[in-house]
C-alpha cells in the first residue's frame, strides 16, 4: 500500500501547482514602482501643447495616471468606466498619451468623450518607459506625497474598481 | 585654371560630402561595435510584449523602443550591469532572462539540485534495501560437481 502512497502525494501536489498556474495571468508582471516616488516628467498638454504638465504639480492631491492611446482596443473597453469615475468627482483622472499622433488622439477623445482633467503628449514613449508601461491600458495611482500606491494592468473595470483602486483612494484621502 | 577651378569643385564637394556623412555617423545604430554589443545585452533580456521572445529578436515596438534606449544609454557610457538595472527598476527582475538570486528565487535556483540530490539519496536507499534482502545460495556439493562438469565439457567442445 505504502508504495503507492508516495507517487500519489507527488501527483497531487503537481497537480495543485498546475492548476494554481492555470489560474494566473502572464501578462501581468508586478511593478516595482509601486511604493517608490513616480518617476518625474514634463510633457506638453495634448490639448495646449505650448503648456506643459509635470506630476510635481499634482503634490497634496490622489490622482490616477492612465496610459492610452487612439490605436489602443482595451482602452475602448475602459473608457466608460473611466468616464463614469470622472463623472463621479472622486479622483481627478489625467491621461498620458502613449505612442500616439495628436489628431489621432483628439479625434478619438471628440468622438468618445473625454474622462481626463488633461491629457500629456508622450509620443516618444519615453516617460512610458520611466513608468514600465508595457502595454496601454496601464493606470497608476498616486497618492498626496507623490508614490505610486497601485497600478493596474490592462483595462479598469467597474469590479477592480470596487474591489482595489475605491477602497485605496479612499485610504490614501484619510492620510 | 579652369580645369584647376572644377578640380576645386570636386575636391571641395568631395570634403562637404565627407562632412555630411561624419555628421550621419552620430547615429550609433550605424556604429557596428555598439550595435554589437547591444544586441548582446538584448538577447539577455526579455521583451515584455512577447514575453517568449529576447529584446533583441522581437519586432514588438516596445523592443524597439528598448532597444533605442539600451542604445542611448550606452552611449552615455553605462556599463551593461547598470543598463540592467536601469531596466529592472522600471519593468522588475522579470526583463531579466537569468533572474538573480533572491530568497525568493531560491527555489528556483536551487530545486533542480535538491532534485537530483534527493534522487540519489532515494537510489542508494532503495539499492542497500535489495542488497539486504538477496540472499546468497549456496551448491550443494553435488550440484557444485556437475556444474564443474558442465563447464568442462563447455571449454572442450571450444578447444
Amino acid at each position: 500500500m505504502t508504495r503507492f502512497i508516495w507517487p500519489f502525494i507527488i501527483f497531487l501536489v503537481l497537480a495543485t501547482f498546475l492548476f494554481v498556474g492555470l489560474g494566473l495571468n502572464p501578462r501581468e508582471v508586478p511593478s516595482p514602482l509601486v511604493g517608490k516616488p513616480a518617476p518625474a516628467f514634463s510633457l506638453p498638454q495634448l490639448h495646449t501643447p505650448t503648456r506643459q504638465f509635470s506630476p510635481q504639480d499634482m503634490k497634496g492631491k490622489v490622482w490616477l495616471l492612465n496610459a492610452w492611446a487612439s490605436w489602443c482596443v482595451a482602452c475602448e473597453v475602459e473608457h466608460p468606466v473611466l468616464m463614469e469615475l470622472a463623472r463621479s468627482k472622486i479622483v481627478p483622472i489625467y491621461g498620458l498619451d502613449y505612442k500616439d499622433k495628436r489628431e489621432a488622439a483628439l479625434a478619438v477623445l471628440e468622438r468618445r468623450g473625454d474622462p481626463y482633467v488633461l491629457t500629456v503628449s508622450d509620443f516618444s514613449g519615453r516617460t512610458g518607459i520611466d513608468y514600465g508601461v508595457y502595454g496601454v491600458p496601464e493606470t497608476y495611482v498616486i497618492d498626496k506625497q507623490g508614490i505610486i500606491r497601485f497600478k493596474q494592468i490592462g483595462p479598469v473595470t467597474d469590479e477592480n474598481l470596487r474591489e482595489k483602486i475605491l477602497p485605496l483612494i479612499a485610504e490614501l484621502e484619510k492620510k | 585654371m579652369r580645369n584647376f577651378l572644377v578640380q576645386f569643385a570636386m575636391l571641395s564637394s568631395i570634403f562637404i560630402t565627407g562632412l555630411s556623412y561624419a555628421g550621419e555617423a552620430r547615429d550609433m545604430a550605424k556604429d557596428p561595435v555598439l550595435e554589437k554589443r547591444m544586441v548582446g545585452l538584448a538577447e539577455e533580456l526579455r521583451c515584455l510584449v512577447c514575453q517568449n521572445e529576447s529584446l533583441a529578436s522581437s519586432h514588438a515596438e516596445l523592443a524597439e523602443d528598448l532597444r533605442r534606449e539600451v542604445r542611448e544609454l550606452m552611449q552615455k557610457g553605462m556599463t551593461d550591469q547598470e543598463i540592467k538595472d536601469f531596466l529592472v527598476a522600471r519593468y522588475g527582475d522579470f526583463v531579466l532572462y537569468e533572474p538573480p538570486l533572491k530568497s525568493f528565487t531560491l527555489l528556483l535556483w536551487l530545486g533542480p539540485f535538491a532534485f537530483l540530490i534527493g534522487g540519489l539519496i532515494l537510489l542508494i536507499m532503495k539499492l542497500r534495501e535489495r542488497q539486504k534482502n538477496m540472499v546468497e545460495v549456496r551448491l550443494t556439493p553435488e550440484a557444485q560437481k556437475r556444474a564443474e562438469a558442465m563447464l568442462n565439457e563447455e571449454e572442450d567442445k571450444q578447444a
